[in-house]
């Protein structure tokens, strides 16, 4: 497993571990409501467990898996891929932390940002969904 | 492909039609209280549960002795996801619509056993994340 995937995949099982545990927490508020504030936590609860796991770990696996370029880098453009998890993860934690700073722009520029890094993801891997000859 | 991967990807399967069954109930009749359900045997019981399964089967080795881990660990991953997940899906409506101590308690064992499931994923596989 390269080296980024390796940090995407670990990241994604951090989140992976952060989004149970605000869901657990929120349902079991529902159980018995313990504390009203952990609603705060459900577009964190969302954006870790959607973007952070499983986008994420997808990046990752298809960074890692995807057909191999036979000549150049045999994985392409790395440094698009480095930019994409580094905008991937900043927009997922603006997103997470909005409802704590009430400024609704945070949400917009984290998914902007969501949104730049799957471009730059697509770009990078676009060429490598191809026949093995090639 | 192992008996833990099959078996998780089986399961997978049945939460998959299940929960597009439920859209289908949902679309027609609407209902608050069986929304989340619906979005957790999508995204925890189909998504998480084919992913943790394929995981288990393709990642890289953890050692030579013991390839995939401890299985044990990976049983009781796929335990305690199935059983919190079937328990959220009974006691989560009902909660809604008739709240009880029982189904509030059904509701805290569910969370425990569902957020306990990914800490068994992680703990297993986060050192079968490596460069070789």
């Amino acid at each position: 497993m390269p080296r980024l995937s390796v940090w995407f995949v670990r990241c994604s099982f951090i989140y992976l571990f952060l989004g149970f545990t605000l869901g657990g927490l929120i349902l079991a508020n529902k159980g018995f409501p313990f504390a009203p504030w952990v609603w705060n936590l459900l577009p964190a609860h969302m954006e870790f467990l959607l973007l952070g796991w499983m986008v994420q770990l997808t990046m990752g696996v298809a960074f890692w898996i995807l057909p191999r370029f036979r000549s150049g880098p045999s994985r392409g453009n790395i440094d698009l891929v480095w930019s994409a998890f580094v905008v991937l993860n900043t927009g997922i934690v603006l997103v997470a932390v909005q409802p704590f700073f009430s400024m609704a722009w945070l949400t917009q520029a984290g998914r902007i940002l969501e949104t730049i890094s799957v471009l730059l993801f697509v770009l990078a891997s676009w060429q490598r969904v191809k026949p093995l000859e090639v | 492909m192992p008996l833990l991967t099959r078996t998780f990807i089986k399961t997978a399967l049945v939460y998959f039609v299940l929960a597009l069954l439920l859209g289908i109930l949902l679309a027609l009749h609407g209902s608050n209280s069986l929304f989340p359900v619906y979005i957790h045997l999508l995204v925890f019981g189909w998504l998480t549960q084919l992913i943790f399964g394929v995981v288990y089967w393709m990642f890289p080795k953890y050692s030579n002795q013991l390839p995939r881990g401890r299985e044990v660990l990976s049983w009781v991953t796929y335990g305690t996801l199935n059983i919190g997940l079937i328990l959220r899906a009974i006691a989560e409506p009902l909660q809604a619509s008739q709240a009880s101590n029982l189904f509030s308690v059904l509701l805290v064992l569910s969370a425990i056993l569902q957020w306990f499931s990914g800490v068994a994923f992680v703990a297993n596989t986060w050192q079968r994340v490596k460069e070789k």
